[in-house]
């Protein structure tokens, strides 16, 4: 019962903080909306048991992914009013767009609950073995069968990286920073020195 | 009892309305960023449920790597959005396509 009960809950509250999320005026509240779905989806998934997805999508989406929108959100100094001139204007179109996908999602499922489809059977292979927790047999595949698609992962994170950075570096010329490698080469004959000249004798340039 | 199919039909309402978002907020990058990002959280729902329903783990890696490409999609999204903004003082997309070289 109180399984049912905590799916519903999150499930609504996802649904619905998703809903807010792209009718919001302010960007800064459509990510702060965003956060509240992501952690509802991590309940949802802590319900079936995927704790360690659920822990991730915490740590990853919340942490990382939503923080670094609102960095840019406020970062950036943009007039949203202006943004949302077409509101209305694309609305019946985008909502055209999504009954039609919502009426053929709701088909696939009533063809699955009538009878017609069945989900198919898995090989075993990848099941979790008895005792073990989530997290010890999502490791052992992740270390195991698929050690280089997780080695692919972070290649694309590390790709991602560099990309991220050399698209927002630039080189400023307005400022006068440190040159490092112009410091170590100046010489004593090359630099500036006090000279106390006697009162009457000028001074030996 | 919550069956799979209440996760697919929870996971399909978040990801028509990632599609609705990207729809009506036509000019704005950012909310369609995160629409995208509403998008791969339905599907990471959806692995996560057939996952679990199913016995088998493949789905929550899966799902990890859709996490892993939508952090790097996040990120150099919101790389080209700073540039861009930097070289044009606004975010409107209606003319983007003059970033082409």
């Amino acid at each position: 019962m109180i399984h049912v009960i905590a799916f519903y809950l999150f499930a609504v509250m996802t649904v619905a903080s998703g809903a807010i999320t792209i009718l919001s005026r302010n960007p800064v509240h459509s990510v702060l909306w965003l956060i509240l779905a992501f952690f509802n989806a991590a309940g949802l998934m802590i319900l079936v048991g995927a704790e360690f997805i659920a822990m991730l999508l915490v740590i990853v989406y919340v942490g990382a992914v939503a923080v670094l929108f609102l960095f840019v959100v406020m970062m950036l100094d943009i007039d949203f009013a202006e943004l949302r001139a077409g509101f209305v204007r694309y609305f019946p179109f985008g909502a055209l767009v999504a009954l039609v996908l919502l009426a053929e999602m709701v088909l696939g499922i009533g063809a699955y609950r009538a009878g017609s489809l069945s989900l198919g059977t898995p090989d075993g292979t990848a099941a979790t073995p008895a005792g073990a927790s989530n997290i010890e047999a999502i490791g052992a595949l992740l270390y195991g069968r698929y050690l280089f698609l997780f080695e692919a992962a972070g290649v694309i994170l590390l790709v991602a990286m560099i990309g991220a950075i050399v698209l927002t570096h630039r080189q400023r010329t307005d400022t006068r920073g440190q040159n490092i490698g112009k410091q170590n080469r100046r010489r004593p004959d090359e630099a500036t020195f006090n000279v106390k000249p006697e009162v009457g004798k000028g001074v030996q340039l | 009892m919550i069956g799979v199919e209440h996760y697919v039909v929870v996971s399909s309402i978040l990801f028509v309305l990632g599609v609705l978002g990207i729809f009506i907020n036509r000019k704005n990058v950012i909310v369609i960023l995160m629409s995208i990002e509403l998008i791969l959280l339905a599907v990471n729902i959806n692995l996560v449920a057939f996952s679990a329903f199913l016995h088998d783990l493949t789905g929550q890696i899966f799902a990890m790597f859709v996490l892993t490409v939508a952090a790097g999609e996040a990120a150099v999204g919101l790389a080209i959005l700073v540039i861009y903004f930097r070289g044009r003082g606004t975010i409107a997309v209606d003319d983007v396509n003059r970033m082409k070289g």
